[in-house]
C-alpha cells in the first residue's frame, strides 16, 4: 500500500512537470492546446464522471496526458459494466483527402483501443469505426471546430 | 443494355490529309478555333416523328448544341453566333459557300442531316475546312431516337480527333457522390450523369454513405466504398442491372478501391489495428494479394496504365508522400518531395503523369508530375480541394472542390470542376445537388 502511494505522488509530480513543461512551451487558447481541443462543448458523459471522447492533433494519433486519463476512466467503467460492448468511432478533420482521413480516423480508433486493452478491457468488447471525415461534431471552417472534429468517440453498441 | 447499343455506319470518308487546321492542345489555347455549328437539317414529316417521341421541336437543332457546347467546354473551340449563319442548314450540308463562312471568321464548319427511318434516329454530318474548301470528314450513325444526346457527343468526339489528332472524351459518363444535408449529417448517394451534366440518375437512395465510386475502364462497372450495416466495405455495382456485391471477406474497412487496367482486378486499402495497408483481389479466381506491408498508412493506389506499376499515398516518411511501385508490391520509391502533403495519386490514362492533390501553407492545390516525381506543375490553388481523374484521353481532370463556411457551417457547398492540363480553361461542371468524388469513365463508343 505504502509503496502505491509513493508511487501515486511520483506519478502525480510527474504529471504536473508534463503539464507545466507543456504549458511553457505550447500556448493555450482558450479551448485549445497547440491544436488539440481541450474544452468540454462536445462531450457527452457514457457515466457520470466519465466522457465519451478523446482528442488530436493535426495527422496525430498519438494520445495525449488528459485522453489518457479519460481512457481510464473508460477502463474502470467498462470493467464495473462487464457486459457492456463498445464502438469507438475514429474521426478526422475535413482538411486532409478523404481517403487518407479514413485511413487516420481508424489509426485513431486504435490507438484508443490499444489503451482501453493494455487496461484489462477484452478486444471482444471493443469495435472500430472509422468515419475519417465524413461526420463532423462542428461544421465551422476554423481551427477550434477542426480540434473537436479530431477525436474518437466511445459509444455504447449494446 | 440496349440504351448504350449504337450502330455507327461509316457512309463515305474523304480523308484528304492536307487540311490546313490544326488545333495544338499541349499549348494553353488563348485563341480558341472559330468553328460554325450549323444546325442539323431535318425535313418536316422527321422533325414531326421526333417532337412525338422526344417532345423536341427542331432535333437537330438540339443535336448541335450539344456539340456547339461540348466544344465550347473544351477550351479550344470558338462556336460561332448562329445569328450571323448566311446559309440555311439543309442548302450547307449539301455544299457550303465557303465564302459566306469565311466571312464570319469561321475556320472549320459542322453541318449535317438528321432522318427519321424506321423508327430510328439517322444522322449524318460532315466537317468542312473552311479556308481551304474541302471536306475533312463524312459520317453517319443510325440509333434509338432516345439517344440523341450521344449522337451530339460521337459528333464532338469525330470532330475533335480530326482536328487536334488525339481521341476526344465527350461521348463519357462522370459518377459522382450526390450530397445533401447539413455537414454533421450529410447524405451521400451514388449519381451518374453525362459528361456535360445531362441524364443525372441517381444510383442509391441515401440510407447509406457512400463514397469514392470509380469506374472500371473496361465496363460499367463501379466500384466505391459503403457503409452499409455500419460496416465500410469496397462493394462492386453494375450500373446496368444495379446488382452489388461486397469485394472479398475481409474483417475491417476496406477503402479507396480503384480498377486496374484490365478491369480483372480491384485495388484497394484495408485496415486493420490502426494499420492500413494495400491488397488486391482478382474479380475472376478471387485471389487476395497483399501488396505492400509497412506500419503506416498506405492507401489511395493507382495503377499504371500498363499495369505495370502502382502509384499510391503512405506516410511512412512522417507525412503523406506519393510513391510509386511495381504491381508485386517491391521497389518501392518515393516521388513527391516537394513542399507540403501529398495524397491521392492517380496515373494518366496516356501512362506519361500522376496527378495528385497537394496541401501547402493552409491551401490545396490539383497538380500533376511526371511518373518519377519530376516537373511539377501546380494547376489550381484553393482553399478546398481533391481527386482528380482524367478524362479517358489524359488531358482533362475532374476534382471537387469545397468552400469554406462559417461558424454556424452556413456558406458550405461541394461542387466539381474541371480543369484541363495546361491549367487554363477551369470550369464548374453543373449538378443538381452538391456533388464530390468525380469518377470519369472510359469512352462508350468506339
Amino acid at each position: 500500500m505504502k509503496l502505491f502511494k509513493i508511487l501515486k505522488n511520483a506519478f502525480l509530480v510527474t504529471l504536473a512537470c508534463v503539464a507545466l513543461s507543456a504549458c511553457a512551451t505550447s500556448k493555450k487558447t482558450g479551448q485549445m492546446q497547440g491544436d488539440v481541443y481541450t474544452g468540454t462543448d462536445t462531450i457527452e458523459y457514457l457515466a457520470s464522471g466519465v466522457p465519451d471522447r478523446v482528442f488530436f492533433a493535426t495527422n496525430e494519433s498519438v494520445l495525449t496526458t488528459a485522453s489518457r486519463e479519460t481512457l481510464r476512466k473508460q477502463a474502470a467503467w467498462l470493467r464495473k459494466n462487464s457486459k457492456i460492448t463498445i464502438v469507438l468511432e475514429g474521426h478526422a478533420d475535413e482538411r486532409g483527402t478523404r481517403e487518407y482521413n479514413l485511413a487516420l480516423g481508424e489509426r485513431r480508433a486504435n490507438a484508443a483501443k490499444d489503451y482501453l486493452m493494455t487496461y484489462g478491457i477484452s478486444s471482444d468488447r471493443i469495435s472500430v469505426l472509422s468515419y475519417g471525415k465524413e461526420r463532423p461534431v462542428d461544421s465551422g471552417s476554423n481551427p477550434l471546430a477542426w480540434s473537436k472534429n479530431r477525436r474518437s468517440v466511445t459509444v455504447k453498441a449494446n | 443494355m440496349k440504351r448504350y447499343i449504337l450502330t455507327l455506319l461509316l457512309i463515305c470518308i474523304q480523308f484528304n490529309s492536307y487540311a490546313l487546321i490544326e488545333v495544338d492542345i499541349t499549348r494553353g489555347n488563348l485563341d480558341p478555333l472559330p468553328i460554325a455549328v450549323s444546325p442539323l437539317s431535318i425535313d418536316n414529316q422527321s422533325k414531326k416523328e421526333f417532337e412525338k417521341i422526344l417532345k423536341k421541336k427542331d432535333i437537330g437543332s438540339e443535336i448541335s448544341v450539344v456539340v456547339e457546347n461540348n466544344l465550347k467546354a473544351s477550351g479550344l473551340f470558338n462556336p460561332l453566333s448562329k445569328d450571323a449563319f448566311l446559309q440555311e442548314p439543309d442548302i450547307a450540308n449539301l455544299k457550303p459557300r465557303f465564302e459566306d463562312w469565311a466571312l464570319i471568321k469561321a475556320q472549320a464548319l459542322i453541318t449535317g442531316k438528321v432522318n427519321f427511318v424506321d423508327e430510328k434516329l439517322r444522322v449524318e454530318f460532315r466537317l468542312w475546312d473552311v479556308l481551304a474548301g474541302k471536306e475533312m470528314m463524312a459520317l453517319a450513325f443510325t440509333t434509338v431516337p432516345t439517344n440523341w444526346r450521344r449522337v451530339g457527343h460521337i459528333i464532338t468526339d469525330k470532330v475533335y480527333e480530326r482536328l487536334t489528332g488525339e481521341k476526344g472524351y465527350f461521348d463519357t459518363r462522370i459518377i459522382y457522390v450526390a450530397e445533401e444535408g447539413p455537414k454533421t449529417k450529410r447524405i451521400k448517394k451514388l449519381a451518374i450523369m453525362d459528361q456535360d451534366g445531362s441524364n443525372n440518375k441517381f444510383l442509391t437512395l441515401g440510407n447509406e454513405l457512400v463514397l469514392t465510386p470509380r469506374f472500371n475502364p473496361t465496363n460499367q462497372m463501379v466500384t466505391y466504398l459503403s457503409y452499409f450495416k455500419n460496416l465500410p466495405r469496397v462493394y462492386l455495382l453494375d450500373i446496368e442491372t444495379g446488382m452489388q456485391e461486397v469485394v472479398g471477406d475481409f474483417p475491417g474497412m476496406t477503402f479507396a478501391p480503384r480498377f486496374s487496367p484490365n478491369g480483372k482486378k480491384i485495388i484497394m486499402s484495408f485496415a486493420k489495428d490502426g494499420n492500413s495497408d494495400i491488397y488486391t483481389m482478382d474479380l475472376e479466381n478471387r485471389i487476395v494479394e497483399k501488396i505492400t506491408n509497412h506500419p503506416s498508412i498506405d492507401t489511395s493506389p493507382s495503377y499504371s496504365p500498363d499495369g505495370k506499376y502502382i502509384s499510391f499515398n503512405s506516410d511512412r516518411s512522417g507525412y503523406q508522400q506519393i510513391y510509386v511501385m511495381n504491381s508485386d508490391g517491391s521497389n518501392v520509391k518515393r516521388i513527391s518531395f516537394g513542399k507540403g502533403l501529398y495524397g491521392t495519386p492517380v496515373w494518366s490514362p496516356r501512362g506519361d503523369l500522376i496527378a495528385f492533390t497537394k496541401l501547402h501553407k493552409g491551401k490545396f492545390y490539383i497538380g500533376v508530375m511526371r511518373t518519377d516525381g519530376s516537373g511539377e506543375r501546380l494547376l489550381t490553388e484553393n482553399y478546398y480541394q481533391e481527386a482528380p481523374s482524367w478524362s479517358p484521353n489524359g488531358r482533362v481532370l475532374i476534382f471537387y472542390r469545397e468552400t469554406k463556411s462559417n461558424s454556424k457551417g452556413e456558406g458550405f457547398t461541394a461542387k466539381l470542376w474541371s480543369i484541363d492540363l495546361t491549367g487554363y480553361n477551369e470550369r464548374l461542371v453543373k449538378t443538381p445537388t452538391d456533388a464530390s468524388d468525380p469518377s470519369w469513365s472510359s469512352l462508350l463508343s468506339n
